[in-house]
């Protein structure tokens, strides 16, 4: 061809290589569990069980958490709640992050921040976070925490803060609850259900159907079962990776 | 028209470009001082994060998203206006497109910002591109805006095309000359240009509406998608778009109305423009109405686990007093106001479109706080408020607008002179009295 493009060979030029580029971007983007999902750790599926009849509001367990990650007295990544019935009843209830299987949080980031691994732990890479706080109002458990201040400086044993394990916690960007999977993946409890005097907090595998609360191991899904289980909002459809078991008529409450 | 009339118009419309009187330069440096305040504000915020805000873990969301929504929607109300003169052909909106136009840049300009300004990593702003998750509407919403924003940019453009060959053949030489001379890209009026610019600004007119309605729909679903109480619901998105269009139409009635004032444009945009401007308010002011009560009574109604404490909030616990204070004084009463025949059209126009506005920015707030208050586990209620750095960059933002237009109408002219001529017909000679198009019904 001797002269310069046309107009309509120069708009089919260009969305011909428009289109290839976002085929190849957008497909994978729209899809970061694809991506994440580490094949090679597909051997556990964690899941969580809380005892509320023995929870006896002590807090141990956010205490624990918050010595782990070295957080400020306000991060309640485990948050224990004091519930009052409508009988005037209390109770208490520990509220970690749910792992939820269909996560709000996770499609609601605009830059795939948050993603699951391959053990069905949601994990927030707090290096590509931008701090817009669309999760915070999309879990509708309130379990992300946002760093409004500078946290305290800490030498990570691991070298450098990973979303496995983000301490110390950057300014201006999301946490929350992981599992504590910096531990599990050592073959330790996570620090909640380790410190729980009462043995209040099973961690779990759905595949090999077991729990344990450090004292005591259990069939998971007989205990469940066996206990009248629930998850809180379940009708949600978010699919929560956290069982309870009720003690003072919750269930009857819900 | 006649030739005197003609040419009293392109005076008024051109006559303060490139100058700077004592009045504009106290604007200047008022509106620059708080706009500054603003600024120093940000800087601030930036330096140090964001608990320099009232904002805290359970509202997560305050001012700047509420002042995000809000600009963005004025800049919605101006283009909207402009374009529905545009399509209707109206006549008499001559001397109005412009300002509606500028005012939808403007807004935007500041309203674009906010997303920014509320993230907690700003320096990562660019992860959105880089990184993008296309199934999140925060992604939606900077595709979105940065469609509209190039959208309003060339729909206040080309316009004004044929006026700033106008104006730089109007002036002797300098800088300023040359500048409307490349930016008027060598418009002589010849028909074949006259058909390409019509056939533009015809395709804009059309296409800047779906642009804005859809810029309006994703800012609200990034409420509409959650499980929140008062957020999940079906209607947000056209809820938004027609409060976009209210606080639009009545900023618009506001710019009008100040430079007609400041710019002696009295024989020109008369109490016609303003009566009309008001049917438009009005009319999205009862519909608005409509969609508020149908989303109310049906949650309401049913007053599920996660509404019904909420709307309790609302309506008679803490946010009481801000939600009756929005529906009566910044709702129906402007609207009532507006409506009533009789005098004084002008100041009845501007107190209504002042109130409304007032009352848009409320119901914002009363959409996001409220919904971020109540409790996703539901013992605790949040709370919030705002500190100086917010306040202090609402301000500033605010300013902002004001100022945009004032040194934008020194270098462009502030009524369409070539819109003009063409609603009216070239100029007739002297003797022949024709009532000019726009000025019917301008003794009333």
């Amino acid at each position: 061809m001797a002269g310069p493009f046309t107009r309509r060979q120069l708009l089919g030029t260009l969305g011909t290589v428009g289109g290839t580029a976002l085929a190849a971007g957008f497909v994978p983007m729209a899809f970061p569990e694809a991506l994440a999902a580490d094949t090679n750790k597909t051997q556990r599926q964690w899941a969580m069980v809380i005892d509320l009849r023995r929870c006896d509001g002590c807090k141990a367990c956010t205490e624990a958490c918050q010595e782990t990650h070295h957080l400020p007295a306000n991060f309640e990544w485990i948050k224990v709640f004091e519930v009052k019935d409508k009988h005037g009843a209390a109770y208490f209830m520990p509220r970690p992050c749910f792992q939820c299987e269909n996560a709000p949080c996770l499609r609601v980031c605009p830059v795939a921040a948050t993603y699951k691994d391959g053990e069905g732990v949601v994990l927030v890479d707090q290096e590509r976070c931008i701090g817009c706080r669309m999760c915070m109002a999309a879990c509708p458990y309130g379990a992300r925490y946002f760093n409004y201040v500078e946290p305290p400086a800490y030498a990570n044993p691991f070298g450098k803060a990973t979303p496995q394990f983000p301490v110390p916690q950057q300014q201006g960007t999301v946490g929350k609850c992981m599992f504590c999977v910096h531990r599990t993946d050592e073959g330790q409890l996570p620090a909640c259900v380790e410190a729980c005097g009462m043995g209040a907090i099973y961690i779990g595998d759905l595949i090999e159907d077991v729990a344990t609360n450090g004292e005591e191991t259990v069939r998971l899904s007989t205990f469940l079962k066996e206990n009248d289980a629930f998850r809180y909002k379940e009708d949600l459809g978010t699919g929560p990776r956290v069982w309870y078991i009720a003690g003072h008529g919750q269930l009857l409450e819900q | 028209m006649d030739r005197r009339t003609h040419d009293r118009y392109v005076e008024r419309a051109m006559w303060p470009i490139g100058r700077g009187d004592r009045n504009f330069w106290i604007a200047v440096v008022a509106l620059s001082l708080l706009v500054g305040a603003g600024l120093y504000a940000w800087v601030y915020q930036v330096q140090r994060g964001l608990w320099v805000t009232g904002l805290n873990q359970r509202v997560s969301w305050g001012f700047y998203i509420i002042n995000c929504v809000f600009f963005i929607g004025i800049s919605y109300g101006g283009a909207m206006t402009s374009a529905i003169l545009r399509l209707t052909n109206a006549k008499w909106r001559a001397p109005l497109t412009r300002l509606a136009e500028a005012t939808a840049v403007a807004a935007l300009l500041v309203g674009a910002v906010y997303p920014i300004i509320d993230l907690g990593r700003p320096d990562r702003f660019l992860n959105i591109l880089l990184h993008p998750q296309v199934g999140s509407p925060v992604v939606w919403d900077v595709v979105a805006i940065s469609t509209y924003m190039v959208a309003s940019l060339v729909f206040l453009y080309l316009p004004l095309i044929p006026d700033l060959a106008t104006t730089g053949a109007s002036m002797r030489g300098g800088p300023l000359k040359r500048l409307y001379g490349i930016l008027s890209l060598g418009w002589r009026g010849t028909p074949g240009q006259e058909a390409s610019l019509q056939r533009g600004i015809g395709v804009m007119a059309v296409l800047i509406i779906p642009l804005a309605v859809s810029v309006h729909s994703v800012l609200a679903w990034l409420f509409a998608v959650t499980a929140r109480g008062g957020w999940h619901s079906t209607i947000f998105a056209p809820l938004f778009v027609l409060a976009a269009m209210l606080s639009g139409v009545a900023a618009v009635i506001l710019v009008v109305a100040a430079f007609r004032r400041v710019y002696g444009l009295a024989e020109f945009i008369t109490a016609k423009h303003f009566r009309y401007l008001s049917y438009l308010m009005i009319a999205l002011g009862v519909a608005y109405l409509y969609f508020m009560v149908s989303e109310y009574l049906t949650e309401g109604y049913l007053a599920d686990e996660t509404t019904a404490p909420l709307l309790e909030a609302i309506f008679v616990g803490s946010y009481a007093p801000a939600f009756w204070s929005f529906t009566t004084i910044g709702l129906i009463f402007p609207l009532v106001l507006a409506a009533w025949p009789g005098r004084f059209v002008i100041a009845r126009a501007c107190t209504a479109s002042a109130l409304v506005i007032a009352g848009m920015w409320l119901k914002r707030f009363l959409i996001v706080v409220p919904g971020m208050a109540e409790p996703a586990m539901p013992w605790d209620w949040g709370r919030y408020a705002p500190t100086w750095v917010e306040i202090t960059i609402t301000i500033g933002s605010a300013a902002a607008i004001p100022l945009i237009l004032i040194i934008f109408f020194r270098f462009f002219p502030v009524m369409s002179v070539h819109e003009m001529e063409e609603v009216e017909g070239p100029p007739q000679p002297r003797g022949v009295v024709l009532t000019p198009v726009y000025a019917e019904g301008a003794g009333e």
